[in-house]
């Protein structure tokens, strides 16, 4: 799915982040609940305002993870194994194919506005493949 | 009927009035074409959709996104009757182009991303729910008539 060039670019972007990933993981949750509230469904245990500890912690974890399935494109259901395994027996987020559609959106969207310009037509194109094959490994075994 | 909250009206048009609708009509129709290349099914007579420089400058596809985008402007000022706004071409899209309405969700999505670009960090949250529900309004008038 993903090409030798959308590998490079994903990993370009993701470089071009530098040392801003947990805003960007704080900003990108915010977005999320704030633009879907039924993904607050999953966190009745958080407090959800804005700037909580809370969101910073999650969304700085989310983008780690990112990071290290990022590190590891050709091998994403390796590298994402054990959140796999989290997903579909513990957490069971309603099937990523449809949730993660709204993350992956809100994480575009913050890209965009960083990155301007620099967000061109080929890199959002990378980075939504991106997610999607994220999405589709966090989904393996859901059933 | 929808309701719209002062705040969310006035997002919305605080960032309309700044959009070049040409411009941000033709990058986001591109995108569409290039992000998700199936979307070319509807447009075969458009002619060189070979590669994102071949989409991004090809005519039809900016004259195209131009007359997308002016309609969203025709929501815009029909907040209060999207639904009726778009009857027609929610008729059109169906009976005549048989576009499945799966694809104006994914248009609308992108659209967010193009006036994020274009915006940036006064692209706020705030903004990008009004805008999120604005596209979901229109994407769903569009399939209303759907049969």
């Amino acid at each position: 799915m993903l090409t030798a060039e959308d590998k490079k670019l994903i990993q370009q972007v993701w470089g071009k982040l530098g040392g801003a990933e947990e805003e960007v993981g704080a900003d990108t949750l915010w977005r999320m609940f704030h633009a879907y509230p039924p993904t607050k469904t999953y966190f009745p245990h958080f407090d959800l305002s804005q700037g909580s500890d809370q969101i910073r912690g999650h969304g700085k974890k989310v983008v780690a993870a990112l990071g290290t399935a990022i590190k590891n494109l050709d091998n994403l259901s390796q590298a994402l194994s054990e959140l796999s395994n989290l997903h579909a027996y513990n957490l069971r987020v309603d099937p990523p194919c449809f949730a993660l559609q709204f993350l992956a959106q809100c994480l575009q969207v913050v890209l965009a506005v960083r990155l301007g310009k620099e967000y061109t037509p080929e890199v959002h194109s990378a980075v939504d493949k991106f997610m999607s094959a994220v999405a589709a490994v966090l989904a393996e075994k859901y059933r | 009927m929808v309701h719209w909250s002062a705040e969310e009206k006035q997002l919305i048009a605080s960032v309309w009035a700044k959009v070049n609708v040409e411009e941000c009509g033709a990058e986001a129709l591109a995108r569409l074409l290039i992000v998700y290349p199936w979307t070319q099914r509807f447009f075969s007579n458009f002619g060189n959709l070979s590669s994102p420089t071949a989409i991004l400058g090809n005519p039809k596809v900016r004259a195209h996104g131009k007359k997308v985008l002016t309609s969203f402007g025709d929501a815009i000022k029909n907040l209060d009757n999207i639904k009726g706004t778009y009857s027609k071409l929610s008729e059109l899209h169906c009976d005549k182009l048989h576009v499945d309405p799966e694809n104006f969700r994914l248009l609308g999505d992108i659209l967010i991303i193009v006036l994020a670009s274009h915006f940036g960090r006064d692209f706020s949250p705030a903004c990008q729910f009004a805008w999120q529900k604005l596209v979901s309004v229109v994407a769903h008038a569009l399939a209303r008539k759907y049969h």
